[in-house]
Order: C-alpha cells, then sequence, then structure tokens
C-alpha cells in the first residue's frame, strides 16, 4: 500500500471510528512478543529468592504482560505510518483501516496506567516503576525517537524487551541486583543479532519504509560483523548465572553449548554473504536465537526448580 | 435523530456490541481481581476492623 492510500485509508477511519472488532484491540497488544514478555518475567519472577504469594505472582504477571501489550498499543499508533508500507506490518489494525490512531493512543495509555498502578498497589513500586519505565522506553526513546533516527535503534530500544525478568525478579524481592541485571543483560545482547538476521532477510521492508536499520544504512557487510560481534558477547553472558552462583554448573554447560551454537549460526551468516545461501544462513540464526532464548530461561527456572527441590529434601 | 448523523450498519452494530461485551468482563474482571487482591493482602483481618 502507498503512502496516500494509506492517508485515504486513515481519514475514513478517522471520519468513522468504532469499526474496530475486538481481536483487533487484541492485535494491538502484540501478542506474540507479549509471549516472549511472560514467559521471561514468569522465569525472573520464579527463580528469584524468597516467595511471593501465588494470587499476587500471577497478577504481578498480568500487569507486566498488560504493561507490555499497552507499549505494543503505543508503537502502533506512532509507527502506523511505516507499518502500512511494509509487508510484514501491512495487515496492523491501524494501518488496515481497523481502529483509528486515536483508538489505539487512547487503548495503549489506558492499559499503561492500569498495569502500572495495580502492580504497584498489589506489589510493589519497585516492580512498577521499572514497568512504568520499560513502557515509557519502549514508546518514548525507541519508538518516538531511536528508531527512526540512529542504525543502533535495535541496541538501545533492545533494553525494553530486556526488562521484563528484572521486574519479576524486583515484583518478589523488591530490589534490582547483580542476577536480575544478568538477566537483562542475556536479552540485551540477544536483541540485535536477532533482529539484525531478521533485517538482513527483510532488507527491502525496511528500506521502503525508510528505517535506518543497519543493513540498509551501513550495509550487510558491516551488519554482519556487528552480527557476530553481538553473538560473541552474548554467549559467556549466557554462562554468567553459573560463574556467578545462581544456576548449577548443568546450567553453566548447557548454556555454553547453546552460546557456542550461537555464535556458529552467527559465524554462518558472517561466512555467507550471497545469494540463496545468505538469506537461508540469515533466517537459520533468527529461528536459532528464538529457541537459544526460550532455552536459556527454561533451563535456568528448571535448574532453580531443582535447586529449591534439593534444598527442600526433596530429591 | 436527523438523517445526517452516523448511521451504523449491521455489522458496525455488531462488533460495537460485542466491545461493549469485552468492556464489561474487563470491568468484572477487575472488579474479582481487587477483591482478590484484597484478600490476600488484607487475609483475615479484612474482617477485624472496627465498624
Amino acid at each position: 500500500m502507498s503512502l496516500a492510500d494509506y492517508q485515504d485509508r486513515r481519514l475514513d477511519a478517522v471520519a468513522h471510528g468504532g469499526q474496530g472488532d475486538v481481536g483487533d484491540y487484541l492485535a494491538l497488544l502484540k501478542p506474540r512478543v507479549m509471549s516472549l514478555v511472560i514467559f521471561t518475567a514468569l522465569v525472573g519472577l520464579l527463580i528469584a529468592p524468597g516467595g511471593i504469594h501465588p494470587v499476587l505472582g500471577a497478577v504481578a504477571i498480568l500487569c507486566i504482560a498488560v504493561g507490555a501489550g499497552a507499549s505494543g498499543a503505543l508503537n502502533m499508533w506512532y509507527d502506523a505510518d511505516i507499518d502500512a508500507v511494509m509487508s510484514r506490518t501491512a495487515r496492523r489494525p491501524i494501518p488496515a483501516g481497523k481502529v483509528t490512531p486515536d483508538e489505539a493512543l487512547a487503548f495503549g495509555l489506558t492499559l499503561s496506567a492500569f498495569s502500572v498502578l495495580v502492580l504497584g498497589l498489589a506489589v510493589n513500586w519497585l516492580a512498577a516503576g521499572l514497568l512504568a519505565f520499560t513502557i515509557f522506553f519502549y514508546a518514548v526513546v525507541y519508538t518516538m525517537w531511536l528508531k527512526r533516527s540512529t542504525p543502533q535503534n535495535i541496541v538501545i530500544g533492545g533494553a525494553a524487551g530486556a526488562f521484563p525478568p528484572m521486574i519479576g525478579w524486583a515484583a518478589v524481592t523488591g530490589t534490582v541486583t547483580v542476577e536480575s541485571i544478568v538477566l537483562f543483560l542475556i536479552i540485551f545482547m540477544w536483541t540485535p543479532p536477532h533482529f539484525w538476521a531478521l533485517s538482513l532477510f527483510k532488507r527491502g521492508d525496511y528500506e521502503a519504509a525508510r528505517v535506518p536499520m543497519l543493513p540498509v544504512v551501513a550495509g550487510e557487510d558491516a551488519t554482519r560483523t556487528q552480527i557476530l560481534v553481538y553473538s560473541v558477547l552474548l554467549a559467556p553472558i549466557g554462562v554468567a548465572p553459573t560463574l556467578l552462583g545462581f544456576a548449577s554448573l548443568v546450567y553453566g554447560v548447557a548454556a555454553a553449548v547453546l552460546g557456542v551454537a550461537f555464535v556458529w549460526y552467527a559465524w554462518r551468516v558472517y561466512a555467507r554473504r550471497e545469494g540463496d545461501a545468505a538469506r537461508k544462513a540469515a533466517v537459520r540464526l533468527f529461528a536459532f536465537s528464538l529457541v537459544y532464548l526460550f532455552l536459556v530461561f527454561a533451563l535456568l527456572l528448571a535448574d532453580s526448580v531443582v535447586a529449591r527441590l534439593i534444598a527442600g529434601g526433596w530429591l | 435523530m436527523s438523517d445526517d448523523g452516523i448511521r451504523q450498519t449491521e455489522e458496525q452494530k455488531k462488533r460495537q456490541r460485542k466491545r461493549s461485551v469485552a468492556i464489561g468482563l474487563a470491568i468484572a474482571g477487575l472488579v474479582l481481581l481487587f477483591y482478590v487482591i484484597t484478600l490476600v493482602k488484607m487475609g483475615p483481618g479484612v474482617l477485624n476492623r472496627p465498624l
């Protein structure tokens, strides 16, 4: 869809409003991103020392999920113009003319306020403050400022996606500690190679939308180098929970193997620069990056459960 | 009602009803949530107060 078509549809939607189905509003919450947020926040909450009442733990996860969804809606409100010209995002509710930008903005702001207030009142205000900062960081610092102005947008913006396990941890402990910072760093270092792999095989989209993604601005070779650098940095951070003593040696060995595999996939992207092989390498790194993050956090959770069972005399 | 107002099609009315139901359920969910949070945070003390 061209920008002119988009403007026409947008005006049409603005004139009428109230066209959206419930499903369109749910789509504004970016459910797939939300699932990753829920999972990492849950791991942060469950491996944190001490305990939280299960109901309050569930409330914390609900608030983090809704807060993440709210920032997704704010992102779609602001980015509707570029979403309309990218194939991956053209069918989102606003460019599709089903929800007006104003409706999305009101929806995002309302959910943001409710999620932060409920988390603060029910759990603690440090976790609520971190959630508020995350929403602000994603909606304002990333979406409004960095995304369209610097090819390092993904690096700094990735921090927003890295906060959920830290919020989960803070919900239980009421503190920010080295352990929760390590959980943050794992996602923070994982984000650039994950998104740059995507942008290598979706480059045309970002070019059409004039978003300064690294392959568009610095070229594909520079992107491949940076993917490799971040992958090499990510691998040891994945092992850090064992080195810092809050995960077992079994976790450490598994995380090391996963880290080596990640670097290997990144190396293939680095080495294969032409044609179909290059595209396949990028697709494979993107797919493996999702598996990597899921397994690292699942292993951390399993490790913590086993450690508690042993400490409780169950094993 | 004058003729130049917004006239909804049947499809639009159906969507509006669905949205209204969803908002109603969300509000009912919030009431339940606050009730449960209150019980959990105050425990048995919820009944133990001067009237």
